[in-house]
Formats: C-alpha cells, structure tokens, sequence
C-alpha cells in the first residue's frame, strides 16, 4: 500500500489470489480518512466483481471500475461526514 | 458504517490442513464484506493454535501419507496462495475475534502457554458461542 502525491491510496493486488484483493482492499479502507481515494489494481477475476460488493456493504462510493487488456483498476472513496 | 455491523461466527472443529483454509478465507472473506467475525477453535481445530501447529494439519481427504498434502502446496505455492499465518494475521489485523474453547484446553491437557496467545482474543465454552450465534446472521461449523 502506496500514497502518492494526490493523497491517492494505491493497493497493488496483481498477481493476488483469494481472499487477498478483497483483504488488500479492506485494510487499506480501514486505515483511510474520510474524503481519501483508494485505487486497487489486481488481475484476480472474481474480485473484480466482489469488491464493489465490499464497497456497496461499507456505505463507501464506487467511483470506477476499469477493466483493461489483463487487470483491473477499482477506484473507491471514503464519503465525506 | 453508521448502523450494527452483520455479525458471523465460526466453530473450527476440525484441525485439517484444507478445513482451516476453508475457515480462514471465509472469515477474512466477511470481514473484508462488512461484518463482524469470530471464530471458536475447538476439539482439533483448537491443536492448530498451538505455537507452530497452524499449517501441520493432515489433508481432510487425499492426504496419501503426506503426498497429496506436498502436491497442494506446491499448486498452492504456485498460485500465490497466501499461506494459512498470513491469512491468520490479516484476520486479526481486520479486527477478527479468535476464541479458544476452555474445555478442549482441559481434556487435551493444553496450557494456554502451549498456544498463540498473541492471536487469541479470550478463552470461552459453549455459553459465549451460543450468546454469538444467537446475534449472527450466519453460523458455520467447520
């Protein structure tokens, strides 16, 4: 888990199998502030599809899911207050 | 994340290798989803937290004295499988609820020296799962 220059959180999952993304995903949510922007990258497939479930069941916004030649970008934000 | 966390509980009953795999990824699997998870160690579950015993479980079927149980490692090893520590450490760092069945400890003459008190949460019997379970929307026994 990386934060760059934007306050953007990154979690590399490529490469990462189950349970991992959606573990990946969960600690770097818990350790995120409100208005913070988690990017997950990972090529695990039903991941892809799982965690916006996670994101859906935290009350936290999806704000992308892009799936390109052989990963997937999942962007999430922590809501505001 | 205003309202009640959904709550699971585990019983791990069985001590084999392929079983706590199970037990493990669904109870990292739920918290990651939101919920609040315990999970009991009991009877040969429990064995599995003694110091240095969490991966020494037999395979529950195919085990062919050890082969079978080699060959699934090494495939495991092979998929970037996270072994059966890390998947016990990341329960823990999600805030997940180990808890070690006081009876088990009593009749397999088990200290709670002999176990992994940095990842047990509280010793219990039957009265603190039944309490939990009631308050779960899912209960497993593995």
């Amino acid at each position: 888990m990386t934060t760059d220059s934007n306050n953007t959180i990154k979690v590399d999952c490529l490469g990462e199998t189950c349970p991992i993304p959606l573990v990946e995903t969960r600690k770097a949510i818990r350790k995120a502030s409100p208005g913070d922007i988690i990017e997950v990258t990972g090529d695990h497939g039903s991941s892809m599809k799982e965690i916006p479930m996670a994101v859906e069941a935290l009350g936290l916004l999806l704000l992308a899911v892009e799936e390109k030649d052989n990963h997937w970008i999942i962007r999430i934000k922590i809501p505001e207050k | 994340m205003k309202k009640m966390n959904e709550k699971m509980t585990i019983i791990v009953h069985s001590g084999d290798f392929d079983k706590l795999y199970s037990a493990l990824i669904i109870g990292n699997g739920s918290l990651a989803m939101g919920m609040d998870v315990s999970m009991y160690f009991t009877f040969f579950g429990l064995q599995r937290l003694k110091k240095n015993q969490l991966d020494k479980g037999k395979l529950s079927r195919m085990h062919l004295l050890g082969f079978g149980k080699w060959m699934i490692k090494r495939k495991m090893k092979k998929a970037n499988v996270r072994s059966l520590d890390g998947l016990l450490s990341d329960f823990v760092e999600l805030g997940g609820k180990i808890l070690a069945c006081d009876m088990t400890m009593e009749i397999m003459g088990i200290k709670k020296e002999d176990l992994r008190q940095d990842v047990i949460t509280d010793y219990c019997s039957v009265g603190t799962y039944v309490k939990e379970a009631k308050e779960s929307v899912t209960t497993l026994f593995i």
